[in-house]
């Protein structure tokens, strides 16, 4: 079988999996919905940028959650299947195919219902649509490859939580920067330094996390 | 002593920098004085910490093509005195800040983003402690240094162009080589830079020698 078809056939088994169960998705989207209750709950009315720093903050934890699963829950027996009939190049990328459509699924969902709760809409929507898609796309190929670190080093999520939030934190900068920007209502043409900053890491995290991952798949 | 010219050089270049460094005359520059003096011991500093961490993620990745164990052992070893001269920079910056912007920690975006990539480093020694099996701690943390590197190239060197910085050449800031590091200061900088950079990477080898003899002793 060729890379194209072990991709496809990766992806349906994944989507499969969590339709047949609905636990990833349900958890993560229950989680995201009380966190946005919670916030609501204790803040009720926010000013634009505690507004935004609490959306990545609370998507922060829930992409965490959301990603650390495809690599921790397989047991040791499903992966050495994989192994055996897969090349490891098909298995990262239709993990991080796979995540990048659960968290871009996740994140349109609670961004609508954070703003629906606190009756905010960002001044450049589009452009905010735009961050949070570029934001969904690198948190998922950043945690997929941390959570295969973390899944082959034997002790999950603390080691999940260590390991990635340093290598998340200057994405969650840029974003910031950017999505405000889009709350300010700022000119378009300032945004494009974040937006081609954000495209850069994801590329180079997608390189980087291609090339490293046969190493880490052959135990 | 055809083998050692360069700790001798080294040496050399260190203790000229640091006499010269305190007694040389440099540029009268308002705010600055004296404490322009520290460019000679904080900006090499952070030179020698990019230097060893590139050699580091250098023999991970022969480590990866090798799996020779003495390669992991010169990864972790330049990784540390790499670690050692980030904080020694991270301390003389914040003397310099003292002194000139007023606060050792100035919430600096150079400063903070620094601190970040230092945090890297130390969540890679807690993924080494977290893993007993030898071989296999050996592997996944040269994975997470190679994955880690390119993050930290972006903290260092591309995030801090983004927003204005109070460091020198940074957000409409005069750069040193403007106007103030005129011939006199290049005369003690470059061998400055040069003395430590030589004199980490001596220190990365006995590190690593001590770690072998231990390990060959344990054996």
């Amino acid at each position: 079988m060729d890379l194209l078809s072990q991709v496809k056939f990766l992806i349906k088994k994944e989507l499969l999996l969590e339709w047949r169960s609905k636990y990833a998705l349900n958890g993560v989207l229950l989680y995201v919905v009380s966190t946005i209750f919670v916030c609501f709950l204790s803040l009720i009315s926010v000013n634009p940028v505690t507004w935004n720093a609490l959306f990545w903050i609370i998507m922060l934890f829930a992409s965490i959650n959301a990603v650390s699963k495809s690599f921790l829950q397989e047991s040791k027996g499903r992966q050495l299947y994989i192994y055996t009939i897969a090349s490891p190049f098909a298995l990262i990328i239709s993990k991080t195919i796979y995540n990048i459509l659960l968290m871009l699924l996740l994140t349109i969902i609670a961004l609508g219902f954070y703003m629906l709760v606190f009756d905010y809409v960002p001044t450049d929507l589009p452009l905010y649509l735009v961050a949070t898609l570029l934001g969904s796309l690198s948190f998922s190929t950043i945690f997929t490859m941390v959570s295969a670190i973390s899944s082959k080093a034997g002790n999950g999520g603390m080691l999940m939580a260590i390991l990635s939030f340093p290598v998340i934190i200057p994405v969650l900068i840029v974003l910031i920067k950017l999505t405000k920007n889009a709350i300010d209502g700022l000119d378009r043409s300032v945004s494009l330094d974040e937006i081609s900053i954000l495209l850069i890491i994801n590329v180079l995290v997608g390189a980087v996390s291609l090339l490293l991952f046969p190493y880490l798949w052959r135990d | 002593m055809y083998k050692s010219w360069w700790k001798i050089l080294g040496s050399i270049f260190v203790l000229y920098a640091t006499v010269a460094g305190f007694l040389a005359t440099v540029p009268e520059l308002p705010i600055l004085r004296e404490s322009i003096r520290n460019l000679y011991f904080h900006v090499p500093m952070w030179f020698s910490m990019i230097v060893l961490f590139s050699i580091s993620v250098y023999h991970s990745i022969k480590f990866l093509l090798s799996n020779n164990a003495e390669d992991d052992l010169k990864a972790v070893e330049s990784i540390n005195t790499g670690i050692v001269f980030g904080i020694l920079g991270i301390i003389t910056g914040a003397i310099w800040a003292k002194f000139t912007w007023g606060q050792a920690w100035s919430f600096d975006v150079k400063q903070n983003y620094a601190a970040i990539a230092l945090l890297l480093y130390f969540a890679y020694l807690v993924l080494r402690n977290a893993i007993d099996e030898e071989q296999r701690r050996a592997k996944i943390s040269a994975i997470y240094n190679i994955f880690a590197f390119p993050m930290m190239v972006v903290l260092l060197f591309v995030l801090p162009r983004l927003s204005d910085s109070l460091h020198p050449g940074n957000g409409g800031n005069p750069g040193f080589n403007s106007y103030d590091l005129d011939s006199r200061m290049r005369m003690v900088f470059y061998p400055a830079c040069a003395g430590w950079i030589l004199i980490g990477y001596w220190i990365y080898t006995l590190l690593f020698r001590l770690r072998r003899l231990n390990k060959n002793r344990l054996s």
